[in-house]
């Protein structure tokens, strides 16, 4: 698991608080790290909050997708909080494309979210 | 004073120093921060291309000034094959690797201007500019700092 990147686990969810820029290798870290424990703990949520990143390009956004494609093999839902307003901005004039991602504005919302789903 | 800032490309952690820099400068040039987002977001794709492409590289962002208004210029540069088709990598869907394939005309519609001079078995070169429209109060500071 990158240093940069706070894993917690929560009845049965995971919350990856990313703390700083990472760099691509960091992010494919995280991706394989977030398959790896679905199977250990039976979990079924997965926020990732990105509240940190200044900059979410190409490269990311495809990372991000396929930590919710993958986890949803594996039996759980994934919700991203914490888009910034500029880098939505720059999202939108990127044409980068989020779906099938779940997002919520803050980490409450996402455990609502969650919960609700259950 | 320079405010020229010159980045190594050599590995995938150089991304985010190029990221920072990018946004330092662009602060520092007045910028807001969501055109700071959009620059530094260009520069990721393309010190990325480099990376992929190519291995190595390196980015110059430097200041332009104009009367009316000033800008950011990023140049891009690599010793690599060259990009075949021009035309195809600007286009979206192209099959860049590890990306979305939107890597390039992502870059292109994130920036004001962009240029992309290719040369086979030599290299590329991805010039591209973020401008800033001075307003009135910033020119007359400016003409004011001038006079000796």
């Amino acid at each position: 698991m990158p240093h940069r990147v706070a894993i917690l686990a929560q009845d049965h969810n995971l919350i990856a608080a990313i703390q700083s820029d990472l760099s691509d290798s960091e992010v494919l870290e995280l991706r394989d790290d977030l398959a790896e424990r679905i199977g250990r703990r039976r979990v079924r949520g997965i926020v990732v909050d990105v509240t940190a990143l200044d900059v979410i390009d190409s490269f990311v956004a495809r990372a991000l997708r396929e930590i919710a494609v993958l986890a949803r093999l594996r039996g759980a839902e994934t919700i991203i909080v914490g888009i910034q307003p500029d880098v939505a901005i720059a999202m939108v004039q990127f044409k980068l494309n989020l779906t099938p991602l779940r997002t919520a504005l803050d980490l409450d919302e996402a455990l609502g979210l969650l919960e609700c789903a259950r | 004073m320079t405010h020229e800032v010159l980045v190594a490309i050599e590995s995938d952690g150089d991304l985010v120093e190029a990221r920072a820099a990018a946004r330092a400068l662009a602060t520092r040039l007045g910028f807001s921060r969501t055109d700071a987002t959009l620059i530094a977001t260009a520069i990721s794709e393309v010190a990325r291309n480099i990376i992929v492409h190519v291995g190595t590289g390196r980015i110059m962002m430097s200041p332009l000034e104009e009367e009316m208004r000033c800008g950011l210029q990023v140049v891009a540069e690599d010793k690599g094959a060259g990009i075949r088709d021009v035309e195809a990598a600007l286009h979206d869907g192209y099959a860049g690797r590890g990306g979305l394939g939107l890597g390039l005309s992502g870059a292109k519609r994130l920036m004001d201007d962009f240029d992309i001079d290719t040369k086979m078995d030599r290299g590329t070169r991805v010039t591209m500019t973020k401008w800033r429209f001075r307003d009135e109060l910033e020119r007359m500071k400016e003409k004011r700092q001038r006079r000796p």
